[in-house]
């Protein structure tokens, strides 16, 4: 029953072991101890559980672990390189865009899968694109001008790894 | 182990049991020590039973020690929510941590640093007067010399009495007062921030409890030999509790749902008829758990100045059971192993779940201790320790820690709700339009915020406690919301009766200045004066006080003529809650207010039936998303001259009437039951 698959998980090359129903949430948090991305609703509707698996958005709670098999997972703790944070995490910062901060992993990841698409996103597309994240707390108006300003951050340059 | 877990077993100076309390359950701890320790190298810690649950208090009470001892904010560390390490504490609740532990922080810091001075006066030998607290040190300005706060104290308990300390006036302050972003923040933004579900012990085992599949079913039978025989699965009964212990949280999910029970099911009203019931069934002093107690208000002559009136009004407002939807789950891990019982859980009470745990178990309390992590919400849903008793039981058969994670479905089912009610609302009005009487009559909602700030010299104001079909708690507000929305909703309809603008109609009735500075501040900013009425669209305008704290909202609304979809396209909100400690964290409470408020206005709504909820996942169960989102301008007005209330509920009781306000204001329709709009659009018949 049980299956190893390999993968690479915030550029370290892994190979985890788990039955074909477990979700990749499952084995990112209590396998790897990865838990930036975080339980919620195991139904894909909240988006607290949100990563990247080859740069795209991903509901880990309803993604099988088999379906990450030879490719690039990016959790939250994988985002910033080298000690720097990433532009959205700065700016989340900057407009203390959460509260409780439950949500903010996944609301991240989310806005990092946007950006690499969408460098200059209206308000319109930041809504829609992240609609099936929560965050209970209400922070949505932070969080859109938080995706906003990281958006004219890496476009201006002052990407990840860059001098503030 | 996580770093949490590492840290918690670091230097405790105030021991539990130096902490009283006094009648009303208030912490009555006298020394400095009991909240304040200054370690040997100057670094201050302070100590709270309160819980940080995103209203950024850890922030906002660093602020105000920060303040009183000259120091940074980033040069104080609090110990929160730790029944060895902490005071005494109620609970986080009732906007009640600003009002209370707040004023005393301030107190006891004041105190520190008059002692530190005095200590500093002596070693130098010279006049405390001449010298200066700044920085971490004390310093004889004539001399230069100088003691730093560590070199005073030596790590020493402060038994010192902080009572009658004189704390800095508001306006002089310089720490408190200004914007300081929350302490957590990069450990938020960098995915570290642990909460309890990401908590791990070596050994650990996961959890998971069967449930009944309605309320009031009891267990006839079980088989779970299927579940047994999972690897590593142990499946554990106690009376009607059925739990497993899994080595990981999927296999414990997969057993549970191999557990074959069979279950005598009991009838169950369903929410169709909610209201009817809730009218017709008082609740009786025998009825369990404790009511809330009835509230009776009489003043004038009600009956006769109705039959005076020259009109009256009489309708009947509701609103529907709504779930906190907190993101993070309830969740415990409990941990037998030490001989004594630790249990971690986002609770807003924890020295209440110490009890709790102390009543299931037959154990003292001392034998137990509650750690509460900074925890992903509450909004007054996690005041109880159900998945903590359910994490212990669990563990302690098991005999190695076990961590339990309520499913989604779970908590929106075996938690609690905020409670539905019925609310009944006479009133009469002169010739010229003043109120002459108020008759109001709250059926299981509530009582908070049920006094109506308007003059009117005839009034009945009752609160009737009644069975509910459903288990119901506290939920950020209280009935607050429910009392407003019925209160402010009919004062629109007098108003629109009588052709009178509604501001203007309640500045004529109201002599609370507090209330009116929020209301004028609110109304220039909207441009309440100037609005336009395009077709489709409507403002409304809503205010109230409640717990110390006023709040005014203007709402404007468009509704989409071919589909009935209702939106909210813009809110104004001012409010004012005396001398702000942290504008930072007081605007987004405020904003956070406003959009969770939107949502029991607009479309929250528990459905039931059979004894079962069918709204129970985010699927089904509608919460405010990115496109709900009105654009939200919030307007604080900071009495420096005023005690300091607290600010996290009071900001969400005018945006539900505002927005039925504002659609009456764009069609004509008057809605009377929130959600206003359960399925999003507008039934006009």
């Amino acid at each position: 029953m049980l299956e190893s698959v390999s993968c690479t998980v915030n550029g370290l090359e892994t190979s985890v072991t788990a039955g074909p129903d477990v979700s990749l949430l499952s084995v990112l948090r209590e396998q790897l101890d990865l838990t930036g991305p975080k339980i919620g609703c195991a139904e894909g509707s909240c988006g607290a559980c949100t990563v990247l698996v080859d740069g795209e958005l991903v509901r880990a709670c309803v993604t099988p672990l088999a379906a990450i098999a030879g490719r690039h997972v990016l959790t939250i703790e994988g985002l910033a390189l080298d000690q720097q944070l990433h532009p959205l995490q700065r700016a989340f910062l900057d407009t203390v865009a959460f509260q409780c901060g439950y949500c903010t992993p996944g609301m991240i990841m989310a806005a990092t899968a946007l950006l690499s698409h969408h460098p200059d996103p209206d308000q319109d597309m930041i809504v829609r694109f992240m609609q099936g994240n929560i965050c209970r707390c209400g922070m949505y108006a932070r969080i859109v001008r938080a995706i906003r300003q990281a958006a004219a951050e890496l476009r201006a340059g002052k990407g990840v790894g860059d001098e503030p | 182990m996580s770093e949490q877990l590492l840290n918690t077993s670091a230097h405790a100076p105030g021991s539990a049991n130096a902490s009283r309390r006094t009648p009303d359950g208030e912490p009555d701890a006298p020394a400095i020590g009991d909240w304040l320790h200054i370690e040997c190298d100057g670094s201050v810690v302070v100590y709270t039973g309160k819980v940080e649950v995103g209203q950024h208090i850890r922030t906002s009470l660093a602020q105000v020690v920060a303040e009183e001892l000259r120091l940074p904010v980033g040069a104080i560390q609090l110990v929160m929510a730790d029944t060895d390490r902490t005071p005494f504490d109620m609970g986080t609740f009732g906007s009640l941590t600003t009002p209370t532990i707040s004023y005393r922080l301030r107190q006891v810091a004041a105190a520190t640093r008059l002692l530190l001075r005095d200590l500093a006066a002596n070693r130098l030998g010279v006049e405390p007067h001449e010298l200066v607290v700044a920085d971490g040190r004390v310093t004889h300005a004539p001399t230069g010399r100088t003691c730093g706060f560590g070199e005073l104290t030596q790590g020493r308990r402060l038994t010192e009495t902080y009572a009658g300390a004189p704390i800095t006036s508001p306006d002089q302050w310089t720490v408190a007062g200004t914007e300081v972003q929350p302490v957590e923040g990069l450990s938020i933004v960098s995915g570290v921030q642990r909460y309890t579900p990401d908590l791990t012990l070596p050994g650990m085992l996961a959890g998971a409890v069967l449930r009944p599949p309605s309320f009031g079913a009891t267990l006839v039978s079980l088989d779970a030999r299927a579940a047994q025989a999972l690897p590593g699965v142990t499946v554990i009964r106690e009376g009607d509790f059925v739990g497993v212990t899994a080595p990981d949280r999927h296999t414990a999910l997969r057993a549970r749902d191999l557990l074959l029970a069979e279950w005598t099911v009991i009838e169950q009203l369903p929410s169709t008829q909610l209201f009817d019931y809730l009218r017709s069934n008082p609740a009786g002093a025998e009825d369990a758990p404790r009511p809330p107690l009835p509230l009776h208000h009489e003043q004038g002559q009600v009956e006769a100045a109705c039959a005076g009136a020259e009109l009256t009004f009489a309708q009947t407002y509701s609103v529907a059971y709504i779930a906190h939807a907190p993101l993070e789950p309830r969740a415990a891990l409990a941990d037998w192993t030490s001989g004594r019982l630790t249990v971690w859980t986002g609770t807003q009470r924890p020295f209440g779940v110490r009890g709790e745990l102390s009543e299931a178990f037959q154990m003292p309390e001392q034998s137990i201790r509650v750690i509460v992590p900074d925890t992903g919400s509450a909004y007054g849903g996690k005041h109880t320790g159900e998945a903590a008793i359910e994490a212990a039981r669990l563990a302690r058969t098991a005999q190695v820690p076990v961590k339990l994670i309520w499913t989604r479905e779970e908590e929106f089912t075996w938690a609690y709700f905020r409670p539905a009610g019925v609310i009944d609302i006479v009133s009469g009005v002169q010739a010229d339009g003043t109120l002459i009487c108020w008759e109001f009559h709250n059926y299981n909602s509530g009582a908070a915020g049920i006094h109506t700030p308007y003059d009117v010299p005839n009034q009945r104001i009752a609160f009737h406690p009644t069975l509910s079909p459903l288990r119901q708690g506290a939920y950020r507000a209280l009935a607050a919301t429910a009392n407003h929305f019925a209160r402010e909703t009919h004062m629109d309809e007098i108003a629109r009766a009588l052709g009178v603008d509604p501001l203007t109609y309640r500045l004529k009735q109201l002599k609370d200045e507090r209330l009116r500075a929020v209301l004028e501040a609110a109304a220039e900013r909207f441009g309440w004066e100037r609005a336009a009425h395009e077709p489709g669209c409507g403002n409304g305008i809503a205010a109230g006080t409640e717990k110390g704290s006023y709040v005014a909202t203007c709402a404007e609304i468009a509704v989409d003529r071919t589909s009935g979809e209702v939106r909210v396209v813009r809110v104004v909100q001012a409010f004012e809650c005396g001398a702000i400690i942290n504008p930072t964290a007081l605007r987004s409470q405020v904003e956070g207010a406003v959009v969770q408020g939107l949502g029991g206005a607009l479309f929250e709504a528990i459905a039931f039936e059979g004894g079962r909820i069918s709204t129970n996942r985010f699927s089904s169960y509608r919460v405010p998303r990115f496109a709900d989102m009105p654009v939200i301008e919030v307007l604080l007005l900071d009495r420096k001259d005023l005690a300091s209330a607290g600010g996290g509920e009071t900001p969400m009781i005018g945006i539900a009437p505002a927005i039925g306000n504002a659609i009456f204001d764009a069609t004509g329709v008057r809605l009377r039951s929130m959600p206003l709009v359960p399925a999003g659009v507008l039934q006009v018949d």
